[in-house]
């Protein structure tokens, strides 16, 4: 018995390594809050998987928890790459739960929400360092990108080799300007979109296929 | 480090030298870095922290928050990563510079200006 258990988990587990390299690359989504990181992995997911996969929302911290949707195929010219993508929480240095009273929530609402968002950005965190093969890094392109937050994580994302694409979010809104950005990080290529409108979505497709492919 | 008599008084500025850095582990450091900080001192270190250890801050800061009590915290460094600059070889043999001046404090009294390349400037206000 023990022995044929033993010969069971070194099938499954040669099986495993053998086919390794196949497994999708985990691509995570990463970003300061409200730079419509889940409105981006929605798009992507329902445009190739026909799901969601989370709700978005004006309130930040609204993504509390790193959600992964598994398997999505991308098709380029005729090659499919196949990708997990992580949409993780809005990261940020500080969480005050006085900011959600703005937004019309109780005190106690407003408090678990930010307890779980502490919660959600060192949970980001952890995934950064352990559990992801590229990142997509997403910034509203109607604001200043040149934040700490964003300096630092893109210093992490660098410091670990792993691949990045940029995308200039929001490029439907009157104030965008990614030139702002192209000048902020200009080590990583950028590309516009609206991930709202689905504008400019065949290019950060390409470039997906590109980078992680 | 040595307290003020008394916090009313003003800010504590602590102005940590990469020399007493240099031995610490990665936790001293950031605990060196929060208890300032929770104490509603500014820490200033002269040669910052490497990515890995910052992406640590981040994590062991959002442990530590708590409603009423503390917000978290306002970190500045210049935006040039001399990492992303850094030769293969020297990444490979872990010899980059990750040198650069930190500015860490409670995110409730600490609010930058203006920042860009070279120029960091922040209000600092009393608890």
């Amino acid at each position: 018995m023990g022995l044929l258990t033993n010969l069971k988990d070194s099938i499954s587990r040669a099986a495993a390594s053998l086919f390794s390299e196949e497994d999708p690359k985990r691509i995570g989504i990463y970003g300061p809050p409200n730079a419509g990181k889940t409105t981006l992995a929605n798009r992507i997911a329902r445009d190739w998987t026909g799901d969601a996969v989370g709700p978005e929302s004006h309130v930040p911290h609204e993504t509390r928890r790193a959600r992964r949707k598994e398997n999505v195929e991308i098709e380029r010219d005729g090659k499919k790459v196949t990708i997990d993508i992580v949409d993780t929480p809005g990261v940020t240095t500080k969480v005050d739960y006085t900011e959600f009273l703005e937004h019309d929530m109780e005190k106690d609402d407003a408090v678990r929400r930010s307890r779980e968002a502490t919660e959600g950005v060192a949970e980001a965190m952890h995934w950064l360092r352990e559990d992801v093969d590229g990142v997509i890094y997403v910034l509203d392109s109607s604001t200043d990108p040149f934040t700490q937050v964003n300096t630092m994580l893109i210093g992490i994302i660098e410091s670990q080799d792993l691949p990045v694409l940029i995308l200039a979010n929001k490029i439907d809104l009157e104030d965008s300007s990614v030139q702002r950005i192209r000048n902020a990080y200009p080590q990583h290529e950028t590309i516009p979109l609206s991930a709202l409108e689905g504008d400019n979505m065949d290019e950060v497709y390409d470039k997906i296929a590109e980078y992680f492919g | 480090m040595a307290e003020v008599k008394d916090p009313d008084d003003g800010v504590q500025i602590d102005l940590i030298s990469g020399e007493r850095m240099d031995g610490l582990t990665s936790m001293e450091k950031i605990r060196l870095i929060l208890d300032g900080v929770r104490d509603g001192n500014i820490v200033i270190l002269e040669e910052g922290l490497s990515p890995d250890e910052e992406s640590r801050l981040i994590e062991v800061t959002m442990t530590e928050i708590s409603p009423d009590e503390f917000n978290g915290i306002e970190i500045e460094t210049y935006p040039k990563s001399e990492a992303a600059d850094a030769s293969l070889l020297d990444r490979i043999m872990g010899t980059e510079s990750t040198k650069k001046l930190t500015v860490i404090g409670p995110a409730n009294q600490i609010e930058t200006l203006h920042k860009d390349k070279n120029l960091i400037s922040a209000l600092v206000s009393r608890k």
